[in-house]
């Protein structure tokens, strides 16, 4: 008799079943949709990411600068006298410098012992940021130097960040009888030769040559980003000088999964970095896999409390680091799309429970009569209540069918999003150099990277969607089912009107 | 057997206390049939709620047979109407989206017993009215006559007691109600029913062993003998 009734109630009544359906449909579809354009947008941070950290970071570790102290300003060339041939009145120069971050400073690289002894952490590796940054030019002679023009010129020329560099004078134009000068700078990234499983290197993939081994500790090789080598027309077997220092190039790397640059623009023994910038024993940046996925944040905190000084930073606090239109998506789908999922199924359910109310007042008579042929109150309510449901689910299945269909149009339109991950600790160097080294052309900047959105359908999607659809027909079939249960056997008896 | 005690039924709307049946001391034997009459507003349906155990009374005893309706609750009500009650309504009341044999069938629902004995009993009922061949029929296509017709199929297919009928023919031409009439008085002999019926025409009174009469909530006899 349940089915029955229910099927006829569901076919005779068609508008008011339709009109439950349908709201439920596209409440149910956006939800699916809203969600699973979230994920995409989620895995697209994450190759951002991983495209900076490696594959299987899950936290970073590094320390912010104390305030710079007055001369300690990396960066500064020193020109003593003797330093590059002097003729003519100007003196040629060449130099190169290894630097550590403006922004970060070097810790003891026991702190990574300290990492791994902690509790949960499956694998830690330590890595040296550092800028290059090689100055080649034509100073005019100290003597011949006028006081106009000439004192810029020379005070400031190794300064990087400063505006008479950034302008690239060419002899003559500042009438002081010439400096011409080209500072160039590029990210240097000193890691574990033996190729740990992660950090930065773990999410390339080999272009040319071979990458990094453990037998090349302690010599002067480099693996190079594969566009930064185009860019600088290097290539392996070549050579490469890094702090005065000629590295052999044994191989280039580039970004898997996505189109970007990686993590630096070089990549040189852990070692080799420490001795040549004068850091020996210390590291700038720590990479983290922590042994399970839910235990990140507890290991967070508890890094956090071994190391007080240092900056924690798990891949959600990375995440908000990616900028650019991925990270536009990625609010307007955490805002926008939340937001009108929640107001659009609130809605529906609306419109689901004021139908199935108003149709119980409809049938006042109907349900009366029942009553008085001697059915119970519960076989009412689960009459009303089935009726609900079932609406609730053909909604949920016509809303995963849209939902569905919606997600497909995304995929087949695949808009493409770029994210740059300006972030605080591998590329540190490569930032803040990015930005002081503007005006230079510059070598080293933040890693940008386009991804196509791709938006996944997972089951768990599915059963959401199929768990609100019965979780709105359930409430919209309780509250009617109550009113219906409150109506008196009485009813029936009403004059017929 | 109906045993009415002092039975009074009060209305309390907003603004005054309506008293639908006043101080009602009633016996019906088994097996009579009733006529009840009176003015609109004078309470027939009331006392038929309280017969029909669709509503209890404010004060005062109703038994039926074992039963004291008037103590028991919403549940054994509902119990004692799926069972022993039968109902016919002046509207038909039928459930429009359902065909008469489904009607029909929503009267064994609350009862024990598989769909298909369920439907053989519908079916016999049917035929039992004359409507064998309108099994499959919805409500909307039947006439008047033929709805009051599925109606007391349903009323009686669970072989009740007694069958309560609030103004029966009341929207029925007079051909028909005369044939809709002949129907209830053949199953009141045939069955042995306690038949009870709520009418405003003295042509379907005349008809009963024995007539009530009600106004304003108070029951006075009208004709025929008291068993
Ligand atoms: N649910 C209710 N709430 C308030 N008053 C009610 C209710 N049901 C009936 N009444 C009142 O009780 C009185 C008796 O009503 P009842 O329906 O029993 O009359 P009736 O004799 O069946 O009349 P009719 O011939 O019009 O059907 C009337 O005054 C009516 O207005
Ligand atoms: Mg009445």
């Amino acid at each position: 008799m349940f089915g029955t009734y229910l099927r006829r109630e569901l076919v005779n009544r068609r508008k008011q079943s339709l009109i439950i359906s349908i709201g439920m449909a596209l409440a149910i579809g956006l939800v699916i949709l809203v969600n699973s354009i979230s994920g995409g947008v989620q895995n697209a941070q994450a190759a951002v990411l991983s495209s900076v950290y490696g594959v299987g970071t899950d936290i970073t570790i590094h320390q912010a600068a104390a305030a710079p102290t007055a001369g300690a300003n990396p960066g500064r060339f020193s020109f003593g006298s003797g330093t590059g041939e002097t003729s003519g009145g100007t003196t040629t120069l060449a130099q190169s410098t290894l630097t550590t971050s403006r922004t970060e400073t070097v810790f003891a690289a026991t702190d990574l012992d300290t990492v791994k002894a902690t509790s949960g952490v499956q694998a830690a590796t330590g890595t040296l940021s550092l800028t290059n940054m090689t100055f080649n030019g034509q100073l005019p002679d100290q003597t011949q130097t006028g006081t106009t023009g000439g004192t810029e010129g020379t005070g400031t020329a190794g300064q990087p960040g400063a505006e008479a560099g950034g302008t690239r004078p060419s002899g003559g134009a500042d009438g002081a009888g010439g400096s011409s000068f080209d500072v160039d700078n590029f990210s240097v990234l000193g890691l574990d030769p033996s190729g740990a499983s992660v950090g930065p290197l773990s999410a390339v993939t080999l272009a040319t040559g071979r990458l990094l081994t453990a037998a090349d500790a302690g010599t002067d090789t480099a693996v190079l980003d594969a566009s930064y080598a185009t860019s600088a027309s290097l290539a392996t077997g070549g050579t490469i000088d890094i702090g005065g220092t000629t590295f052999t190039i044994v191989g280039t790397v580039s970004s898997s999964g996505s189109d970007s640059e990686t993590a630096s623009n070089v990549y040189i023994p852990l070692d080799v970095a420490q001795t040549l910038s004068s850091n020996a024993g210390m590291i700038s940046n720590i990479y983290v896999t922590a042994a399970s996925s839910s235990g990140v944040d507890s290991l967070a905190s508890a890094l956090q409390t071994a190391l007080p000084a240092a900056t924690v930073s798990t891949q959600a606090d990375l995440a908000s680091t990616v900028s650019g239109s991925l990270s536009t998506a990625s609010s307007l789908v955490a805002n926008l799309g939340t937001w009108l999922s929640i107001i659009v199924l609130a809605a529906a359910f609306l419109i689901a429970i004021l139908f199935t109310i108003s149709g119980v007042t409809r049938r006042t008579r109907e349900f009366g009569t029942l009553k008085a042929i001697g059915w119970s109150n519960r076989r009412i309510v689960s009459q009303v209540a089935g009726e609900s449901v079932v609406q609730g689910l053909i909604g949920g299945v016509i809303g995963i069918a849209v939902g569905l269909v919606g997600i497909l149009i995304v995929n087949i339109v695949a808009p493409t999003l770029s994210g740059s991950a300006a972030a605080t600790t591998a590329i540190g160097g490569g930032a803040s150099g990015g930005r002081s080294g503007g005006g230079f052309g510059a070598a080293a900047k933040a890693v940008a990277t386009t991804v196509t959105l791709q938006a996944p359908v997972t089951l768990g999607i599915i059963l959401v969607a199929v768990g609100l659809a019965v979780l709105g027909g359930l409430l919209a079939g309780a509250i009617g089912g109550w009113r219906a249960a409150r109506l008196r056997p009485a009813e029936a008896l009403r004059s017929v009107g | 057997m109906y045993e009415l005690t002092n039975v009074t039924k009060t209305y309390n709307t907003t603004k005054k206390k309506i008293v639908a049946l006043d101080d009602v001391t009633l016996s019906i034997p088994d097996g009579q049939m009733v006529a009840i009459q009176g003015p609109t507003g004078g309470g027939k349906s009331t006392l038929l709620q309280m017969l029909g155990a669709l509503d209890r009374p404010t004060s005062g005893d109703v038994q039926l047979g074992s039963s004291t309706l008037s103590k028991l609750g919403d549940h054994r009500l509902a119990a004692i109407r799926a069972k022993e009650v039968g109902f016919v309504f002046q509207g038909f009341n039928l459930i429009p989206t359902l065909t008469a044999l489904e009607n029909v069938e929503t009267a064994l629902a609350p009862l024990p017993g598989s769909g298909a004995d369920r439907r053989q009993r519908a079916q016999d009922a049917l035929a039992s009215v004359g409507l064998g061949d309108r099994l499959t029929h919805l409500p909307a296509e039947l006439s008047g006559g033929q709805q009051q017709r599925v109606a007391i199929a349903r009323a009686l297919v669970k072989r009740p007691d007694v069958l309560l009928a609030d103004e029966p023919t009341g929207a029925l031409d007079e051909e028909t109600r005369d044939e809709i009439m002949d129907l209830l008085e053949s199953f009141w002999r045939d069955q042995g029913l306690t038949l009870i019926i709520v009418t405003h025409d003295s042509g379907v009174a005349r008809r009963a062993e024995r007539r009530l009469h009600i106004k304003g909530g108070r029951v006075t006899e009208l004709a025929g003998q008291p068993a």
